[in-house]
């Protein structure tokens, strides 16, 4: 089983090439910066720091060259992402009134059994609304599978075999942060993961660790515009399951707020919320996973706890 | 509040004046707010501009001392802008607080300015060492619309690449936005937040304000036509509607909607502040001669709105005498089918209030990734 370190944000205190260290890598790695979008070979900090051997695998421009070839692909791919952003405006409808009711009961006062089991089936709704979500974006992708068999096409083949080949060699794969729904488009499109060697060591920050879990929650508390509900984006990768990684919680969420902390906590279980600010560190190891560098824990009673330690049983 | 400062009088003024200089002045007390003054004088006055306030507002000296206090009940959350009038010899003069080191700019100097209970100044209004800072550029336009040449500068986002295509925003007044407003500082930091998509910013200033800002035709050719075919060549700006707008405030505002009437289906976003939209539904406007192009544009617009543009934010102080005509323009604008944002603020007809509703205005006009972009 592949070795895989999460990290929190980059850019003020890069802690990639101490992890790669760590792990005994760093000599030929390969990155993967399509979450960059079209700045994804503007890399020369991310080279600066690693000062060892690089390769941007390129995944993003990779893609803009398949649907170039393949323009069928590109239409269905377009019309795959028109269907998920009508499913994800459905949902973020029924979300909000789902969440609109539990946070005004758990807001009200008392402690009756009515007003408890309330509580507890308005929070349930939300996680099953949640549950139903994935669940509908599954079958998206699995139609979508079914009906274009990415990996049988040509244009798709070619590149893939040309990634295999960047992939040999590389002691380590390193996956950056930014745009999260592009990131998890062209590890998806591509098949880069499955490509990779099973025992590859995987460094991955902020987005980039979003995507390796089996959920992708997407966040903000307090945005311009309006309530700043938490959803529930996108099926992850799946590589670390269990775990809802939050990269730069103190500033997206109101973590001073228990009814919020807990809400998020309790509809996201039997998942472990945990936050990554600079410098946090998750080691996932099959015998469990080791947080450093102040990770925090969501708590179902809405407190946020130091995290730092074993933190579950492992991937097994 | 004043019964404090009397009893704090009664120990002598050098305890008053360090009492008040370990305070934020004025002092605020729930609803109340106490204006200040220590020195010699006849008579000390409120020099404020809140539409609905009596005029007149004079300080009393406490027990004959030259301690002068007012105290007006001003809401929560509200920022006035002042200046206090002091009368010596028989003749008035009109200063800053000078307890007061809060101050705001604007093209006649500068007020002293009063923060009442729960207004805050914006973080993302103050510069942010984690922001990337944008880059700027002159262009120089030759206008046959407004027969001369027209100096205008370029905001470029942080990371700026010319291989993307940016929305395009063009401010009316840029130099004063950016001078009193920092509208550069803001824009860096709500595209830094993810709050705002990057995008041009133009930066344009009128050399007769009142004539070019006033509904002025040549002045909406110069931007839809002159400016654009300009931009066009130099920078890669979007083309759809939905991707440009417009921005101004006071006869700025007025600049805007004007340009989007004469001209719909090129401007799809409008930023709307404290509108000069003056007009009259009977009678004669009673705003003056400067203002009669602009009723008689309003006019036109109110009785024939079609659909200037897609999106609108409109903004006004609720201190601001323009606030009827804001408010009037609303369901004008919502009866056209645009989506419009409309919001009010606890100000007035300034700089700061204007700065102060910027990223909800852009925000809504040229969201940014915030939900999806995690660095």
């Amino acid at each position: 089983m592949r070795p895989i370190v999460l990290l929190g944000p980059q850019r003020f205190r890069p802690t990639l090439a101490a992890a790669l260290a760590e792990l005994g890598r760093g000599e030929e790695v390969a990155g993967i910066t399509a979450g960059w979008q079209d700045r994804e070979d503007a890399d020369e900090e991310l080279r600066g720091h690693l000062e060892g051997r690089f390769r941007n695998l390129g995944l993003y421009r990779r893609m803009l060259t398949v649907f170039e070839k393949d323009p069928a692909l590109h239409r269905a791919h377009r019309l795959r992402q028109a269907r998920l952003q009508e499913l994800q405006e459905l949902y973020r409808l029924r979300l909000s009134h789902a969440l609109d009711a539990a946070r005004r009961l758990l807001a009200r006062t008392g402690d009756g059994d009515l007003l408890a089991r309330a509580r507890r089936e308005a929070v349930q709704t939300v996680a099953e609304l949640d549950r139903a979500h994935l669940a509908a974006i599954t079958e998206i992708h699995q139609e979508f599978q079914q009906a274009q068999t990415p990996w049988e096409r040509p244009a798709l083949v070619a590149e893939r075999e040309l990634l295999r080949r960047e992939l040999g060699g590389i002691d380590a794969l390193v996956v950056a942060g930014g745009h999260v729904a592009t990131l998890l488009n062209r590890l998806r499109l591509l098949g880069v993961l499955e490509l990779a060697a099973a025992d590859l060591p995987q460094v991955a920050g902020s987005a980039g660790a979003m995507v390796l879990s089996d959920r992708v929650l997407v966040y903000h508390d307090s945005p311009p515009q309006g309530p700043g509900n938490a959803e529930m984006l996108e099926v992850g990768m799946g590589l670390v399951p269990g775990l809802l990684l939050l990269p730069h919680a103190r500033r997206r969420l109101r973590l001073d707020d228990p009814i919020r902390v807990g809400m998020l906590a309790t509809r996201t279980a039997p998942a472990m919320c945990l936050t990554l600010e600079e410098g946090a560190e998750l080691h996932c190891r099959p015998e469990g996973t080791e947080a450093r560098g102040g990770v925090r824990a969501l708590t179902p009673g809405g407190a946020v706890v130091p995290a730092d330690g074993i933190v579950d049983g492992g991937r097994g | 509040m004043e019964t404090r400062l009397r009893s704090l009088l009664r120990r002598g003024e050098d305890v008053v004046a360090a009492h008040l200089s370990s305070q934020p002045v004025p002092l605020q007390d729930g609803d109340l707010t106490t204006f200040v003054y220590l020195g010699e004088a006849e008579a000390v006055d409120l020099q404020h501009w809140i539409y609905g306030l009596e005029a007149a507002q004079p300080f009393d000296p406490v027990d004959g001392s030259r301690l002068w206090v007012l105290t007006v009940e001003l809401p929560p959350g509200s920022r006035i802008e002042y200046k206090i009038g002091v009368t010596e010899n028989g003749e008035r003069r009109v200063i800053l607080d000078p307890l007061n080191p809060r101050l705001a700019h604007d093209p006649f100097g500068a007020n002293s300015v009063c923060h009442t209970t729960g207004y805050e100044t914006p973080g993302w209004t103050e510069p942010d060492p984690e922001a990337r800072p944008g880059s700027q550029e002159t262009l120089v336009v030759a206008s046959e619309a407004l027969q001369s040449e027209r100096a205008v500068e370029v905001y470029l986002p942080p990371r700026y690449r010319r291989s993307r295509t940016y929305p395009l925003l063009v401010v009316h007044d840029g130099d004063d936005y950016q001078r009193y407003s920092g509208l550069r500082t803001v824009l860096d930091n709500l595209i830094y937040r993810h709050e705002v998509a990057p995008l041009i910013v133009v930066l344009t200033n009128a050399a007769d304000r009142l004539r070019e800002y006033a509904a002025d035709p040549a002045h909406a050719r110069f931007l839809t036509f002159e400016l654009t075919a300009a931009l066009e060549e130099r920078f890669p700006v979007a083309t759809a509607a939905a991707a440009r707008g417009l921005m101004g405030a006071s006869f700025g505002a007025v600049a805007a909607l004007a340009t989007a009437w004469r001209h719909p289906g090129r401007w799809g976003r409008l930023l709307l502040q404290s509108g000069s939209f003056a007009f009259t539904d009977i009678g004669r406007s009673h705003r003056g001669p400067e203002f009669e192009p602009v009723v008689e544009f309003m006019n036109q617009f109110r009785a024939a709105p079609g659909r200037p543009s897609e999106k609108a934010y409109v903004s006004c102080g609720i201190y601001e005498s323009l606030i009827y005509e804001n408010r009037s323009l609303l369901p004008v604008l919502q009866a056209t089918g645009m989506q419009v944002l409309y919001a009010e603020a606890r100000d007035g007809h300034n700089w700061e209030n204007w700065r102060d509703r910027v990223r909800q205005g852009l925000s809504f006009l040229f969201p940014g990734p915030l939900w999806m972009v995690y660095e």
